[in-house]
């Protein structure tokens, strides 16, 4: 029978969010191949997990020791190798997450399997079909894997619906050869991002500007612009590795996750990790001068405009 | 200390662009330019190289002459020379694919620290510099935004980035590859003078052959087959307002005063 194995993550005694939706992904490809579906977890201590991961349509959990107490990505890449020989998936989910960034494409080059990253949607034609963003998602690929007997597929978050609903799958122990060698780098600690003058996930407005303003220079119209309106100002994340603002401002995967009722974008692309941090926006209103710019996918209204007239026309209407 | 720095030559469309066939965008609506990750590990390559006040850093691409141009760049703010690999078979190449060839050439020049970026802006795979570490046999950290090497102890303390503002620091002992994130450091520019010096700088070309690799184990390690590649399926999609910068203003301080009044 042909198995899928969703590798799930977890961070500092939690399970990460992007575990349910791989368990999800799998769900559907379970249906499509009439496939088994199994879901590993490596950790130091990943029974306390097991029954968290026993969702729904789930048929097996599999628990690996991790001898590290957090993720190592070599201790991850022996451990899945492993996983991979025992189990002989035809299909490993892993998420587009940092943590997966560290090892799966190395389980895929040494392995010879077949794989794709930052993958948004998954089919099944005798084996798996693929479907992930090209030119920084302007277009789409789809991609096959002809011979190969196992693909490793790197999801990226959001894109499936977290599965829920409990199961009632059995937790299987999988003895792995790991000592504390396995571990090729070396914890030292963990550490916030310093946080700032404002708190941007609290604000119910948020005046966001991207790299189309070009310079530092250019901000103050739009700080300016932002405060007439009764706006909070975020940015993307070129204006915070420029040093032209602060960390605490920065919306995304790697900054802050925002909900405000109105999020309201000048000349920001709407990278995937951007988006990320969007997703709670009530209603997201875009301005950009490129009419294919990936913002205009899941933005709620759109214009294509220079942001500096349509801010210095802005100015006038809440003067 | 040799430090080798991967960079890619990147594909930007054009604001309006056409696909040729269902597999390639029309080459007319592209423009190249250096991949934007690969300019922050190419600054932190020659950071390194100054602070030890010796070594050599060299940059290595696998693309066709258009990548060219992105290694003199980088050969004007500072690498030591440069090495582009080519071959008729590696267009469409993917990650586990252009890893294979890297690995190639890598392993040649014995690096003390390979650089790679997190991310191709144009491919988005986040793949290949793992990958290429796992075929050298390097430990690898993904996702550096901050890198402090140790000469004597041969190792770097680095900050991972994780997601929603948690970093982890973490040691790791050299040779390894760093996957480096935008924001580790400020990219210098080149000076014109810097510009024309480059041009005397060793620039090689070679072929797979001269890797003793043969096309078969190229294609062989590709991971993905494209199929087909097109527009995307617009959903819903944006309510796309029209008008002048003024009547834009206006539509969008109502749907503004609409909900947040
Ligand atoms: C691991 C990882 C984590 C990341 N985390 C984040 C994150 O948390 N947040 C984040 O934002 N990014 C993050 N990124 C970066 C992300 O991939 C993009 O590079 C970034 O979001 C791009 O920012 P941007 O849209 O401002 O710039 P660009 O992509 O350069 O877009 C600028 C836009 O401005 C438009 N424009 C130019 N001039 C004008 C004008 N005059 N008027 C109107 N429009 C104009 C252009 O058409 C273009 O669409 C992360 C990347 C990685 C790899
Ligand atoms: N063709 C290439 N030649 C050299 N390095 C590459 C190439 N493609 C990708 N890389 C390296 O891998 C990084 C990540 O790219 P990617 O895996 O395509 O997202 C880039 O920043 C480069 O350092």
């Amino acid at each position: 029978m042909t198995t899928v194995l969703v590798v799930a993550e977890a961070r500092r005694g939690e399970i990460r969010d992007i575990s349910f939706e791989l368990i999800a992904a799998g769900r559907q490809v379970k249906e499509k191949a009439g496939a088994s579906l199994a879901v590993a977890i490596v950790a130091a201590e990943p029974d306390r997990f097991a029954d968290a991961l026993t969702t729904e349509g789930v048929d097996e959990v599999l628990t690996v020791t991790s001898p590290t107490e957090h993720f190592e990505p070599h201790v991850a890449s022996q451990a899945l190798e492993a996983l991979i020989e025992r189990e002989r998936p035809a299909l490993v989910l892993l998420g587009h997450s940092i943590d997966s960034l560290g090892f799966g494409p190395a389980v895929a080059a040494l392995g010879g399997l077949g794989f794709a990253s930052d993958v948004t949607a998954i089919d099944w034609n005798g084996g798996p079909v693929a479907r992930r963003g090209a030119y920084g998602d302007k277009l789409v690929t789809e991609l096959e894997f002809p011979d190969k007997e196992c693909t490793l597929l790197m999801v990226r978050a959001g894109a499936f619906e977290p599965a829920s609903g409990d199961g009632s799958a059995p937790a299987r122990a999988v003895e792995v050869e790991l000592d504390a060698g396995a571990a090729r780098s070396e914890h030292v600690e963990f550490r916030e991002v310093a946080t700032g003058d404002v708190d941007i996930t609290a604000a119910e407005f948020l005046l966001s500007i991207g790299r189309g303003v070009e310079d530092k220079d250019n901000i103050e119209q739009f700080e300016e612009l932002a405060e007439a309106m009764g706006a909070t100002l975020s940015v993307s994340r070129p204006l915070v590795d420029a040093g032209w603002m602060p960390n605490a401002r920065q919306v995304g995967q790697s900054g802050k996750t925002v909900k405000p009722e109105v999020y309201l974008a000048f000349g920001i692309s709407g990278a995937v990790q951007h988006q990320a941090g969007i997703k709670g926006a009530g209603t997201i209103i875009a301005v950009n001068t490129d009419p294919e710019a990936p913002i205009f996918n899941i933005a709620h209204y759109g214009a294509v405009a220079d942001m500096f007239e349509v801010a210095e026309e802005l100015e006038k209407q809440f003067e | 200390m040799r430090i080798v720095v991967s960079v890619k030559q990147v594909a930007a469309l054009d604001d309006e662009f056409e696909l040729a066939d269902d597999l390639h965008v029309d080459p007319d609506f592209v423009e190249w330019e250096l991949n934007e990750w690969d300019n922050f590990s190419l600054e932190a390559a020659l950071q390194l190289r100054e602070a030890a006040g010796e070594g050599e850093v060299v940059a290595v691409s696998v693309g066709d002459s258009e990548t060219d141009e992105g290694l003199r760049s980088c050969l004007a703010k500072g690498a030591d020379r440069a090495i582009r690999i080519w071959d008729e078979g590696l267009e469409d190449a993917d990650p586990l694919a252009v890893a294979r060839v890297l690995a190639a050439a890598v392993e040649r020049e014995s690096p003390d620290l390979v650089l790679c970026g997190v991310q191709s802006s144009d491919a988005v795979n986040g793949a290949t510099g793992v990958a290429l570490a796992a075929h050298l046999g390097l430990p690898r950290v993904a996702v550096v935004t901050s890198l402090d090497y140790d000469q004597a102890t041969n190792t770097a303390t680095v900050e991972r980035e994780l997601e929603g503002g948690l970093i982890e620091v973490l040691r790791v002992q050299c040779p390894a590859l760093l996957t480096i994130q935008t924001g580790i450091n400020e990219p210098r520019y080149a000076t014109l003078r810097a510009i024309k010096q480059a041009r005397d700088k060793p620039l090689a070309e070679v072929g797979l052959g001269d890797l003793g690799l043969d096309p078969g184990a190229v294609s062989s390690a590709a991971g993905a087959r494209r199929v087909r590649l097109a527009h995307p399926e617009k959903g819903e999609g944006a309510e796309m307002l029209t008008g002048s910068p003024a009547e834009l203003a206006t539509r969008i301080a109502e749907i503004v005063r609409e909900r947040v009044g």
